[in-house]
Formats: C-alpha cells, sequence, structure tokens
C-alpha cells in the first residue's frame, strides 16, 4: 500500500525533525535566539556515535558519550557565544549563530576529512516486515526513540521545576528574571538537553543512512527552523506535531507534486502557505 | 590581466548585491536570508532574454523588473511578519527559488542554461561597465541615506511602531525597500549572467545569500563605503590567498560571527572608533 508506505516514511522523517526542533524551540522559548547552530549538535552526534561504535563496537554506549559530548559543546556555545550578545537586538545573535553554524560545518570537514564517516558494522540495520513494507529495525527505533524521549521532556517541562522555571521564562522573561529563575543554570541545563536531543537525532540519522558526513546538518537544521516557526516559536507540543506533520506532507509531497517542486521546497511552501495565513504560527497566540 | 578583469567584474556585482541588500537590512532593518533568490531571478531572465537573441542593453530593466516584482511579492510578506519570522520566511523563499528552478526543463533544471551570449565587450570593458554600475548603485545608495526616504527607512528600522503613529506610511516604504533593493539583485544577476556566460542552481543557494549578508555585517550594517569595502575584501581575500580559498565558508561562517560578537557595526563601526579615539585628547 503506497498510501501506509508513505505515511510511515514521513513519520520517520518527521521524528527525526522532531528530536532536532525540540531543542530549538526550548532555546528560542528561553532566549529568543534562533539556534541555527543547533545543526551543528547533529552533525557532531552523528559523528561522534559513528566514530565511537566502530572503536569501542558498543552501539549504545556511543550514543550516550555522543548525547553528553554534544550537550557540553551545547554549554560551551551558550557561556561563550550567545551570553555575550543577548542584549543586541535578536537578529544579531541569529547572524552570528548563522556565522557558527557555516563555521562548525567547515571545521568537521577539516577534523573528519570531506568524504564522510560509516559504521563498519553498522548495528539494527536488519529488516522486519510490517503489512506490506519493510522497515529497518533502525527506522522503528527512531520513531519509539523520538517519541519516548519527547514525551520524557513533556513531563520535565510540565511537571518539575525546571520546566516550571522554563515556562515562566517563555511566559514572562522580566518577572522570571525578578524571581530570580532564569539564572546561567537553567539556560545551561536547556542548552545541555536540547543539544543531546540534537546529537541522538544526528546518531539516528548516521545509522539509518550508515553515514556521517560534514552537511548532513544544514538540511535539518533550516528544516527545523521552519517546523518551529510553524508551530508558533517556542511551544513544545505544537513543535512535535508539526514535525510529524511536515515529514509527512513531505513524504506525500514528493510523490505528487515533486516534479514542480523538490523536497526542501515543499517544506518551505508549506511552511509561507501557513504563516501568510497566520503570522505567528499555527499554535502561535494574537 | 584578464585575470584581474575577471576578478574586479565578480567584485562589481557583489558590491551591487551587498549595496541592494544593505538598503533593505541595513536602511529598512527587514532581516533577507533569501537574497541570492533575486540574484537568481535576474540572472535567469537575462540568459533567458539573451539567448533569444535581445541584446545586452535591453535585457538589464526587464532583469532588474522581474526580480523587483519578485521583491515586492516578498514585501508583502515583509507586512505580515516580522523579525524572527520573517529571516525564516525569506529563508524559505530562497529555497522555493532553488527547488523550483531545479526541475524546471526549460530554465535548464540542475545542468542551468550554458552558452548565453556576452556583451560584446572584452573582459576589461566588461569589468569597467560592471565597476561603473556598482559606482551607480553605490551613489544611489548614497542618496537615498541622505533623502526623506532614507529618514523614513532609518525610523522604521528604529521602531516600527513609533513610525507608523508618526503617520509614516511604513508599509508602502517596506515595499519600496523591498523593490529597490531586489532590482539592483536583479542587475546583478543580469551582468553575471553575461559576464559568466553561464547560469546554474548552484550559485544562487543559501550560502550564497548569507555570502552577501556577510559583506553588509562585516563592512558595516547601514554604512555604503563600509558595505562596499566588505564586498571588495571577501570577494579579493579568497581568490588572492589560495589558503583561504579552500577555506571560504571558515572565513565566511567566522568572520560572521566574530564580527557580530565583538564589534557589530563591522568594519565602518571599527573606523568610527578608531577616528573617535583618535580625534579625543588622551586622558591624563
Amino acid at each position: 500500500m503506497l498510501f501506509l508506505d508513505l505515511f510511515v516514511e514521513g513519520l520517520v522523517q518527521g521524528s527525526i525533525y522532531a528530536l532536532i526542533a525540540i531543542g530549538l524551540t526550548l532555546v528560542y522559548g528561553l532566549l529568543r535566539i534562533l539556534h541555527v547552530a543547533h545543526a551543528g549538535m547533529f552533525t557532531l552526534g552523528g559523528y561522534l556515535s559513528v566514530w565511537a561504535t566502530n572503536a569501542s563496537g558498543s552501539f549504545v554506549l556511543s550514543l550516550l558519550a555522543a548525547a553528553l559530548a554534544a550537550g557540553v559543546a551545547g554549554i560551551l556555545v551558550y557561556r561563550l557565544c550567545y551570553r555575550p550578545i543577548l542584549h543586541r537586538p535578536p537578529h544579531v545573535a541569529l547572524i552570528a549563530s548563522i556565522g557558527l553554524y557555516v563555521g562548525m560545518e567547515e571545521l568537521f570537514r577539516l577534523f573528519f576529512g570531506p568524504y564522510g564517516m560509516s559504521h563498519t558494522d553498522p548495528p539494527l540495520s536488519e529488516t522486519v516486515g510490517f503489512f506490506s513494507m519493510r522497515l529497518k529495525y533502525a527506522e522503528i527505533a527512531i520513531m519509539a526513540g523520538a517519541v519516548a524521549l519527547i514525551s520524557a521532556l513533556a513531563v520535565v517541562v510540565n511537571k518539575t521545576r525546571l520546566g516550571m522555571a522554563w515556562r515562566a521564562t517563555v511566559a514572562e522573561p522580566q518577572m522570571a528574571l525578578s524571581c530570580g529563575i532564569n539564572n546561567d543554570r537553567i539556560r545551561d541545563l536547556i542548552f545541555f538537553i536540547g543539544s543531546a536531543l540534537a546529537a541522538l537525532a544526528g546518531a539516528m540519522v548516521a545509522l539509518v543512512n550508515n553515514y556521517a558526513e560534514p552537511t548532513m546538518g544544514a538540511v535539518p537544521a533550516y528544516k527545523a527552523l521552519a517546523i518551529i516557526v510553524l508551530a508558533g516559536l517556542g511551544d513544545v507540543g505544537g513543535t512535535l506535531l508539526a514535525a510529524l506533520a511536515l515529514g509527512v506532507i513531505e513524504s506525500f509531497g514528493t510523490i505528487y507534486l515533486g516534479k514542480a517542486l523538490d523536497r526542501d521546497a515543499i517544506a518551505f511552501a508549506f511552511m509561507i502557505v501557513v504563516l501568510m495565513l497566520r503570522p505567528r504560527g499555527i499554535f502561535g497566540k494574537g | 590581466m584578464d585575470y584581474a578583469a575577471s576578478l574586479l567584474t565578480v567584485a562589481g556585482i557583489n558590491i551591487i548585491l551587498a549595496l541592494g541588500l544593505n538598503l533593505i537590512t541595513g536602511y529598512c532593518g527587514q532581516i533577507s536570508l533569501g537574497h541570492a533568490a533575486f540574484y537568481g531571478m535576474g540572472a535567469y531572465c537575462a540568459a533567458l532574454m539573451a539567448k533569444a537573441g535581445w541584446p545586452f542593453f535591453a535585457v538589464l530593466l526587464p532583469a532588474m523588473a522581474v526580480a523587483g516584482v519578485l521583491g515586492i511579492v516578498v514585501g508583502f510578506a515583509a507586512l505580515r511578519v516580522r523579525h524572527d519570522f520573517l529571516a525564516i520566511t525569506t529563508m524559505g523563499v530562497g529555497f522555493l527559488f532553488l527547488g523550483i528552478v531545479r526541475q524546471q526543463e526549460w530554465l535548464g533544471g540542475e545542468m542551468g542554461i550554458y552558452n548565453i551570449p556576452g556583451a560584446g565587450l572584452d573582459s576589461t570593458g566588461y569589468m569597467l561597465l560592471t565597476l561603473g554600475f556598482a559606482a551607480l548603485a553605490a551613489a544611489l545608495s548614497a542618496h537615498i541615506k541622505r533623502s526623506w526616504m532614507g529618514r523614513v527607512f532609518n525610523a522604521i528600522a528604529d521602531d516600527e511602531d513609533a513610525a507608523l503613529t508618526a503617520g509614516v506610511n511604513v508599509a508602502g516604504y517596506k515595499l519600496a525597500a523591498f523593490a529597490i533593493g531586489t532590482a539592483m539583485a536583479g542587475l546583478a544577476g543580469a551582468l553575471y549572467a553575461h559576464g559568466i556566460r553561464y547560469v546554474g542552481p548552484e550559485s544562487f543557494g543559501f550560502v550564497d545569500s548569507v555570502a552577501i549578508l556577510c559583506m553588509v555585517v562585516v563592512g558595516g550594517v547601514g554604512s555604503v563605503p563600509g558595505v562596499i569595502a566588505g564586498a571588495l575584501l571577501l570577494t579579493l581575500l579568497p581568490q588572492l590567498l589560495q589558503v583561504v580559498s579552500d577555506y571560504r565558508l571558515l572565513l565566511y561562517g567566522g568572520l560572521l560571527f566574530l564580527v557580530t560578537r565583538f564589534s557589530p557595526g563591522g568594519m565602518a563601526g571599527m573606523a568610527r572608533a578608531i577616528a573617535a579615539a583618535a580625534g579625543r585628547p588622551r586622558a591624563s
């Protein structure tokens, strides 16, 4: 069944988008920065997991290591790059972030070489029959992982003190500051969690394609921006829905609109149409 | 000589592009991450018309018009969305442009359009012509900055709501900024198509938009001499130093980051700071 195939393919793609976009939304909610360099964490995660899996033989351990390393890198990006320019107009941080990402892409190229990196013995590459289609275990793991991680995050955002602090900052930055909650520790944590999630997404993409390369973050980065804008910046639940919706729309779009537009153009055409109708995003207020 | 001439031709084209974006982003405060799309519009329009037998000078105005009309359409988007939303929308326009061009056979698809007739000038002549247009663009930019229009742009960039309250036709001026800035990109595109005599989708992507933005930011947002210096520096540096050429993107990315991080006024801002420091008597 073509319909089901396309739908599931879209959900797999959407789960990856969701894992990247969630971190962007968390950062945007907190700092009002469009954190383009987030995609660098995605690429970093891809490379580190492939490298560590090849070196250690354990995929699970390398996932953890990649997430941890990217999380720490995320904190460094916040401390060294964003904190000093927070008081400037928002486009300054955006431009700095684009510069940072373009620079990171080149650093990956210098450090890991231009030809990319593959698993010598890719884990989870067996396929399983499911109605009429065959799915890789890795693809199932992506969907399950995304749902589990994002549900866990939803619990954190809604039930814990950290989540409370984040929501307070999103709603009323000044008031939150006055109550003393928007301190650097919260920001560090948010950058850590967001970057770790992006790294996990990168690791899963590197696994499914069995390939990590310097520019693998570029398209997901721009798509993830489109997704959080679609969702109405700074909305966690909306981001998940928008990511899955975009994945599915793309996978159908490439079949039915593929003659006129390529995959990326479909995503952005959808985004532009939505923004013209609802300038603050689907779930945005006002 | 040929090499120097073609290098300066590219520099001239980049100056026109950067000045156009400076009008939109620098003067009027409307961030655009899709300037290469208008550049591409102009280039493709010029390429098709030149292939159809139109003479060089007859192609320039239509190329500007096509890019400018697309600019006005995107300008309407700028009336709906602001700030971060506008940045992402214009980025989307860039991807949309590329996505459409790549799939159209009559635009050459991935292969692009080859064998575009030249302008009928030798390389030195063409360089002089391009630099002449760049000078015109600079004069126009400087004139707009001093005019009533420039002051209104400044007011909109500073505080849109205050400008609206003061009775300024914000929508009209925003559209004007987009129309002029993107028409300049269209001119640059036409000059590119006739100069390189080939157009393909890979020359008008997001990285190219970022490169143009980089010229504006590194030079100094809003400053005409600064932006010209930025465009010259970022065009010539990778060509003159082979080492830099290999790491062109690292240079763009690094400069973009370092300048916004440490000197948001760009080179123009640095020059002003140095002049101010030199003019002020030392505190003893």
